[in-house]
């Protein structure tokens, strides 16, 4: 037998809204058959009859009276029921706390105008997407999604080179900004080293170094793993590179790379050549070799690079100009070396060296049978002739004792007008020439004094290989060249490292202006404090919540639900 | 033809805010309403038939009939409405709007509302208040007899009074009782007030006798949905400016019928975009559950679309309780809103927000892309005819109205 249970509660007042939620609460317990919680109005107390809820009490109350009437299958539920009210009217659900999560990038930059960077981690065939918006709202992204095309990559980079906006990704695992972890990185102190990266946890493992050898970085900035590839063309990594050049608490800048696009690297290494402070480079799998080319420093791996780094931060070298000629004097189509060697393996380590400083040198006896030149006889933009080669000596003495041949291929290639650099070697001792210098010297005086008949600068350099005890003479040999005009030193490398950089500078005259490409990254947004939209994965947001970071997650959903013939609608829209 | 949307919903939504709507007078429905003939019945929504009309419609229709005198009996009446002889069109159609059935008949009175900065007039008929009304689809003889005195002493008092005193400016009380605890749709308790208020001292003026005027107070005064229906017609004139115009993707009406939700667009001129109207997720009233409900009805979700109702929910954070919420609730609600819509309001202001703008002007571009439909605060009438509300609730917009409005803007403009 259902019984009725009533309680009146008196001068209270409960919006109706309220009471319904009430209602229905008491309406789930076990037993329950049917609930009533009004305020006893005329017009409740008619609706409480129509459904059979109804008691002396109830046709009493009135209307500033609260009614709570419940019909139960017996006695103890109701009162179970009747003994739950205070605590259902008390009851919250979910935490007032939590933050509202927008729904979209443009939303979460208005709660959060001050945000400087985007983090996007969502799936790769949207990250393009939430990027541009990014990149609109005038956002630095980390882009950590990966299966992100390469030709949308460059599309994206190139967008955000012409907002001076930094794209560090796709598949970018690392990055530290301003002290600040973004997704994977590590608690690095400040410092005044700056690092780029095409290589997220050759950017951790280089860190982390820095920090255990107590310095610190200004800022760590990935790229992603494909910037330094030749579709690629470093457009992140110059950007990064560049901004660090100019940030005043850089001191020293470290690049590093998975294994680049060669040609890409020379790229980077000719930009970071003008950064006016030293650079340690570690790009793997390029061979390195020279330790120091100005203000580059060249590290044999991670660990050595930040060692290096930290060495230079504390002791800074000296860095200047590193060419003591004066370039305005070459015409501009000068731009060619001619090596005439007699020696066949200096002529090999010319090539060796050179090959960090030039994009092709040819030669009768290459290093490489792709530069093999044409004709031996006939030179082509940069060469190297080894004249002690055999198809020079047949019915002839070797050019280390008769400098007839060499000489006449000395006046030959003055007065080539592409010709700016001319190299000889000078081997003395015991079996050469008694006096070579005695020929070469008045020949090298007359190339230059014809060069500048023809309003030429010639650069001749020579490379005296000897010793003050040979019969010759070291130090009168010498004087004969340099007092011809000649540059000379007695190492084969400091030569050949001195004319690789006047070659290169040469070659860079004419792309120095238009090194500036798009826009600069501001600095100072780089240098406010980190605040950041997280797009994608939660845990982001957590590790900037742990390091006290501002940010803001976005509950992002796909466009459209993931409807393609929609979303493309809305793409076009956008490009109108 | 090259458009610009951004431009074309910046003229839409500016039209929309600065719209200024003033109740000016009623008068018989017939003598106004554009387009409306003796054998037609207005309705909620977009157009529906006989057959696929929901219950409360229908009981609507049978008592707009009786009250009208064209039919002797509710069998009649249905025969007459089920034979053909009515014309059944939508409020929106002719410059009006309705709430829940929204039944509007040629010699009922009706507000006349005046968009005063763009001078388009729009219409809607008198709030019978709480409980069995014809709204809902009610048409015993009491509420007949309501509809009666309405017509013979509430409307021709109120009348009298808003012609003396020259109006009552709509927007300027909504503007007010968002800052009362107002959404301006499902809880207008601060509204009716102030309308009561204004419109009270000239009724105690203009009345016949002071027993006309105690009565009309006092069912104006105790009446928490007094002001409705005017503020639904007024809405109608602020989102009727923005229609029509080239190249928008603002919506600029939404409408049930209890059988179908419709939207209209700016930018895509008269056509109706249909979908069927959802089950509002609702608290309901002792006695009731979700079996009860008719689906989500009427014309009032224009409050919605004019930037107010749902879209204004952390201005009301006592209806999160019809959600089984918090007022936090509210709050994000109303940030959901943001994601879809083009403007912020100009004149209504949330104070919790500091005071930014009710979220304004539905972007079918934006509910498309988020996935986010536009929720409206309302009211639920019980599925057959005769009964009444039965809950109140919240309900969203079908998705695929916009879906497929939005596939009918890219085919009008070739994108």
């Amino acid at each position: 037998m259902p019984i009725i249970k009533t309680e009146i509660r008196r001068g209270v007042y409960i919006d109706s809204a309220k009471l319904m939620k009430l209602q229905r609460s008491l309406g789930e317990f076990a037993g329950i058959l049917d609930t009533g919680v009004i305020m006893g109005t005329d017009s409740n107390k008619e609706l409480l009859s129509h459904i059979g809820l109804t008691s002396p009490e109830i046709l009493a109350s009135k209307p500033d009276e609260l009614v709570i009437a419940i019909k139960a299958d017996d006695e103890k539920s109701a009162d179970f029921a009747l003994s739950k009210v205070d605590e259902l009217l008390a009851a919250r659900k979910g935490n007032q706390d939590q933050d509202y999560q927008p729904r979209s990038l443009e939303t979460a930059a208005g709660m959060l105008p001050d945000a400087n960077w985007v983090i996007i981690s969502v799936a790769g065939r949207y990250a393009g997407g939430v990027t541009r918006e990014a990149l609109r709202l005038g956002k630095h992204v980390h882009l950590f999604s990966d299966n992100v095309s390469i030709e949308e990559e460059i599309e994206l980079k190139k967008e955000a080179r012409e907002l001076g906006l930094l794209v560090m990704g796709p598949d970018c695992g690392t990055a530290m900004i301003g002290g600040m972890g973004l997704a994977f990185a590590n608690k690095i102190r400040l410092g005044p080293i700056g690092i780029v990266a095409a290589a997220g946890t050759g950017l951790q493992q280089v860190a982390c170094r820095i920090h255990q050898l107590g310095s610190g970085i200004t800022s760590g900035i990935g790229t992603g793993g494909k910037d330094l590839s030749e579709k690629v063309g470093a457009i992140t990594f110059l950007m990064a590179l560049e901004v660090l050049a100019r940030d005043p608490d850089t001191k020293v800048i470290v690049l590093t790379s998975k294994p680049p696009s060669p040609k890409v690297a020379e790229e980077v290494l000719k930009k970071a050549r003008k950064a006016g402070k030293p650079v340690v480079i570690n790009f793997i799998a390029r061979p390195v070799t020279t330790l120091r080319d100005g203000n580059l420093f060249f590290a044999t791996g991670l660990d050595d690079a930040a060692r290096l780094a930290v060495e230079l931060t504390n002791n800074p070298p000296k860095i200047g100009s590193d060419i003591d000629v004066d370039l305005k004097l070459f015409k501009p189509e000068q731009k060619y070396l001619r090596g005439l060697f007699s020696g066949g393996t200096l002529a090999y380590e010319a090539q060796y060296i050179l090959a960090g400083y030039l994009p092709k040198v040819w030669a009768n006896s290459p290093l490489n049978k792709e530069n093999k030149m044409e004709n031996s006889l006939v030179s082509q933009e940069h060469s190297i002739i080894d004249l002690g080669e055999d198809e020079f000596t047949v019915g002839r003495l070797h050019p280390m004792m008769d400098n007839e041949l060499r000489i006449r291929r000395l006046y030959e290639e003055a007065k080539d007008p592409e010709v700016a650099v001319i190299m000889l070697d000078v081997v003395i001792g015991y079996g050469s020439h008694p006096n070579p210098s005695s020929e070469i010297a008045p020949a090298i005086k007359k190339c230059l004094d014809d060069a500048k008949k023809a309003n030429r600068y010639l650069e001749i350099v020579c490379v005296v290989t000897g010793t003050d005890e040979d019969p010759q003479n070291f130090d009168e040999q010498v004087k004969l060249l340099k007092d011809a005009g000649a540059w000379v030193d007695p190492s084969n490398e400091v030569v050949v490292r001195r004319i690789g950089r006047i070659l290169r500078a040469l070659a860079e005259r004419d792309s120095e202006d238009i090194a500036a490409i798009g826009k600069p990254v501001d600095l100072d947004s780089l240098k406010k404090p980190m605040q950041a939209i997280n797009v994608g994965l939660e845990s982001f947001s957590e590790n900037l919540k742990d390091q006290n970071a501002p940010h803001v997650q976005v509950d992002w959903k796909p466009p459209a639900g993931g409807n393609e013939k929609l979303a493309g609608i809305l793409e076009r829209m956008k490009k109108l | 033809m090259a458009i610009d949307i951004d431009k074309a919903n910046a003229t839409v939504v500016e039209r929309f805010m600065e719209a200024r709507p003033v109740a000016t007078t009623l008068a018989k429905a017939i003598e106004v309403v554009p387009g409306f003939r003796e054998n037609m019945l207005l309705h909620a929504g977009p157009p529906v038939t006989w057959e696929r009309m929901s219950g409360p419609m229908k009981g609507a229709m049978i008592g707009a009939l009786l009250f009208e005198g064209k039919a002797k009996s509710a069998e009649e009446a249905e025969k007459m409405l089920a034979g053909g002889k009515i014309e059944f069109s939508p409020n929106h159609e002719h410059m009006c709007t309705g709430p829940m059935a929204g039944v509007i008949s040629p010699s009922m009175l009706v507000y006349e509302i005046e968009n005063k900065t763009h001078g388009i007039k729009c219409f809607s008929n008198l709030n019978e208040g709480r409980g069995k009304v014809l709204r809902m689809g009610a048409y015993s003889q009491d509420v007949l007899d309501k509809l009666s005195w309405m017509e013979s002493t509430l409307g021709p008092t109120v009348k009298a009074a808003l012609e003396a005193m020259g109006g009552i400016d709509i927007r300027a009380i909504l503007s007010k009782a968002m800052h009362m605890g107002d959404d301006g749709h499902n809880r207008l308790d601060a509204a009716s007030v102030l309308w009561t208020t204004q419109l009270a001292p000239w009724i105690a003026k203009t009345a016949n006798n002071t027993d006309t005027a105690f009565e009309v107070i006092k069912f104006l005064g105790e009446n928490a949905l007094s002001i409705l229906n005017p503020v639904m017609a007024g809405c109608k004139t602020m989102t009727a400016a923005g229609h029509n115009i080239e190249g928008s993707t603002i919506v600029t009406i939404m409408a049930r019928n209890g059988t179908d939700w419709g939207i209209k667009v700016s930018g895509l001129g008269d056509q109706w975009f249909t979908a069927q109207s959802p089950i509002v997720k609702s608290l309901y009233f002792p006695g009731f559950t979700e079996a009860d409900a008719c689906r989500d009805i009427g014309d009032s979700v224009i409050t919605e679309t004019a930037g107010i109702g749902g879209f204004a929910m952390a201005n009301s954070p006592a209806l999160v309780t019809f959600i089984g919420g918090v007022p936090k609730d509210a709050i994000n609600t109303t940030l959901d809103m943001y994601e879809i819509t083009y403007a912020e309001h100009k004149q209504f202001t949330i104070p919790l927000l500091d005071f930014r703008g009710t979220p304004t002007g539905v972007d079918i571009r934006k509910v498309v892309e988020k996935q986010i439909a536009p929720r409206v605060n309302t009211g639920v009438a019980h599925k057959d005819p005769g009964v009444g509300q039965v809950g109140a609730g919240v309900a969203s917009a079908p998705m695929s109205l916009f879906e497929d409005a939005l596939v009918a803007f890219a085919e009008k403009y070739n994108i």
